[in-house]
């Protein structure tokens, strides 16, 4: 009896999670599907799920009016750049702020934090301004650095937070077997920090690449990411729905892999220090 | 060689005043136990001689050589942690290599070593598992084995014990005991439990709010207790005290006796009368908890079965030979 109620359960939670996963991913999956379609059956009602006149007429169309790859690589230089930037400066700031805390270090945090609290959109008109008056407007290194800047609090902050679960007596049991400073960082922090790295590393890429306030505001086309990309196809002319989606769904695909492959390291990352 | 010596040791966070001030003589090859209250500032003390912390004011000495601006690593001590602090990237193997490794020894004789030590704690067939594989008392047969394997002057423990059950820890009292018995290296072990404290021990340092209050071999503190802090901590159940008329009476502020040394009487008049407010009944020992009016809550212990039940009415005679006497002060009074 209790056997079978437990089988039923699980078998309810799994329907359950099952749902709520379709319910998550429908809109990206009606996303794709709509950019094989033609303008008209994009918006037809009601609307055709599967069966449809299935064309890559829309892909073509966008590989024809903009430059997909220009876009693209742009997209890997702003987030990679600004990922690996806001990681050199934010490791060493939370290590100092997890291993060797002061009286302040919780107040700083918070301080790091606040600066999340304020819409973006409150600064955009001395941010532009600044940039235009140093001429970093529709340039690279405008964007790496403004996403950087913005990202930093919370990549410090997740840095920190898994930095914390190291266990101070594994660092001391280091140092009564000897290690010196360098020796401890190369074969007991960094082995055990690494998830930590790597899942922050990760959702910082993913934040980044999905970052559209300020690559919309503070590029053109020269250093426009895919987010300047898309956005392009919302035009005054219309929506062009099918368009839109093609678009998209080019622009969402290599961090949609990318999130795919290393799903096993973020949630590792992201259930670290549960073991004890 | 592991004599250490601790000189007017003291320790201060900023105002505050963790150690004042000890003195100790551990001599080579001895089993001492820290133990206090929690807070009392025996953990500090074990990593003062560790060298994880710095002394505020006194001298370490191991084998006569001041320590006290020695690195950790270099004083020839090691430690095994409450947290087992094992490594959780590395093998057992590793694990118990790893001091060996950063002394620069090879390879070969690296393994040499770590499968000896591993054969004294039957850890040999878990030499390439990672922590997370291994049980609570495995985990901290590693953690000892990362001690021994260096072969150090001092074995430094710090509560290893407390994470572990009740069966299993006895066990793991039993077969520590034994390693330090077998090796003869001189080890300080911190505990907040008497029991382990007795039982482990060729000699107690009882700490309370950073003072040793008596340093000696377990049956010195449980027959000479020097004040009524150590009286009330070594034993169990605690000792009772009297204040008042019978103290008075035998020329001491304060009196104690252990519950083992009150005789129950059952209706007798003489003695501190009382009446039963709890009785345990654990077979091989009866607990009576009793209600002995002006004097407050008495405990008394019978070895064996005593059909006495709550609600009855007993006198307690404490043995005059066994009675312990303390001033106002609270240290006790000899003779």
């Amino acid at each position: 009896m209790a056997r079978m109620a437990t089988t039923r359960r699980v078998a309810v939670s799994t329907a359950g999670a099952w749902l709520a996963g379709f319910l998550i991913f429908f809109p990206i999956l009606w996303m794709i599907l709509a950019s094989f379609k033609t303008e008209l059956e994009a918006f037809a009602i009601p609307p055709s799920f599967l069966f449809f006149h299935w064309t890559l007429e829309n892909y073509a169309t966008v590989q024809e009016r903009s430059d997909y790859l220009h876009h693209a690589l742009n997209s890997i230089i702003i987030a990679g750049g600004s990922t690996l930037i806001a990681l050199l400066i934010a490791v060493p700031a939370a290590w100092s702020m997890a291993f060797s805390p002061t009286k302040r270090t919780k107040d700083i945090l918070l301080w790091m934090l606040s600066t999340k609290m304020m819409p973006p959109v409150g600064v955009l008109v001395p941010i532009y301004l600044i940039f235009k008056t140093v001429g970093l407007l529709d340039s690279r290194i405008g964007l790496v650095f403004i996403l950087c800047l913005g990202n930093l609090p919370i990549v410090i902050w997740m840095l920190f937070t898994y930095f914390k679960e190291i266990p101070r007596d594994i660092l001391e049991a280091a140092r009564m077997d000897g290690a010196t400073i360098g020796r401890e960082l190369v074969y007991v922090l960094t082995p055990m920090a690494i998830p930590g790295l790597a899942s922050t590393l990760l959702l910082n890429l993913i934040l980044a690449w999905n970052e559209a306030f300020w690559t919309l505001n503070l590029s053109t086309s020269e250093a426009a990411p895919l987010t300047v990309f898309i956005a392009s196809y919302s035009s005054p002319e219309g929506l062009f729905w099918a368009k839109l989606s093609a678009a998209s769904t080019l622009a969402i695909a290599p961090i949609l892999v990318l999130g795919w492959f290393s799903q096993k390291q973020l949630v590792r990352g992201l259930t670290f220090g549960a073991v004890k | 060689m592991g004599q250490i010596t601790l000189q007017g040791v003291q320790k201060a966070f900023g105002p505050v005043h963790i150690i004042k001030g000890a003195d100790l003589d551990i001599a080579d090859g001895s089993f001492v136990v820290f133990v206090g209250p929690s807070g009392c500032g025996k953990t500090t003390l074990l990593r003062l001689i560790a060298g994880l912390e710095d002394v505020t004011d006194g001298r370490i000495l191991i084998d006569g050589k001041n320590v006290v601006a020695v690195p950790p690593a270099k004083r020839g001590l090691s430690m095994v942690f409450q947290s087992y602090a094992l490594y959780p990237h590395m093998s057992v193997r590793g694990n118990i290599g790893f001091g060996l490794k950063m002394a620069g020894l090879a390879k070969d004789e690296i393994n040499r070593k770590v499968e000896a030590a591993a054969a004294t704690l039957n850890l040999t067939p878990y030499l390439d598992r990672k922590p997370r594989e291994l049980s609570g008392g495995q985990r901290q047969r590693v953690a000892i084995g990362r001690a021994i394997v260096r072969e150090p002057k001092g074995f430094l423990f710090d509560e290893p014990l407390s994470n572990l059950d009740a069966a299993l820890r006895v066990q793991m009292r039993i077969e520590v005991t034994r390693l330090q018995k077998q090796l003869g290296t001189t080890a300080i072990y911190v505990t907040h439990d008497q029991v382990e404290a007795m039982t482990m021990a060729d000699k107690i340092v009882v700490l309370n709010a950073g003072k040793i209050e008596q340093y000696g071999s377990p049956l010195e503190l449980y027959e000479k207790p020097a004040n009524l802090f150590v009286a009330g901590f070594i034993g169990s159940p605690k000792m009772n005290f009297v204040t008042g008329e019978s103290a008075l009476q035998r020329g001491a502020a304060t009196i104690g006796v252990r519950p083992e040394h009150l005789k129950i009487e059952r209706d007798g008049a003489g003695g501190w009368p009382g009446t039963i407010a709890v009785a345990e009944h654990l077979g091989s020992d009866t607990f009576l908890y009793v209600d002995a009016g002006p004097l407050g809550m008495l405990t008394a212990r019978y070895i064996g079965e005593l059909s006495l039940h709550a609600g009855d009415r007993v006198s307690l005679v404490p043995d005059p030979a066994r009675i312990h006497r303390f001033n106002e002060a609270g240290n006790a009074i000899r003779g």
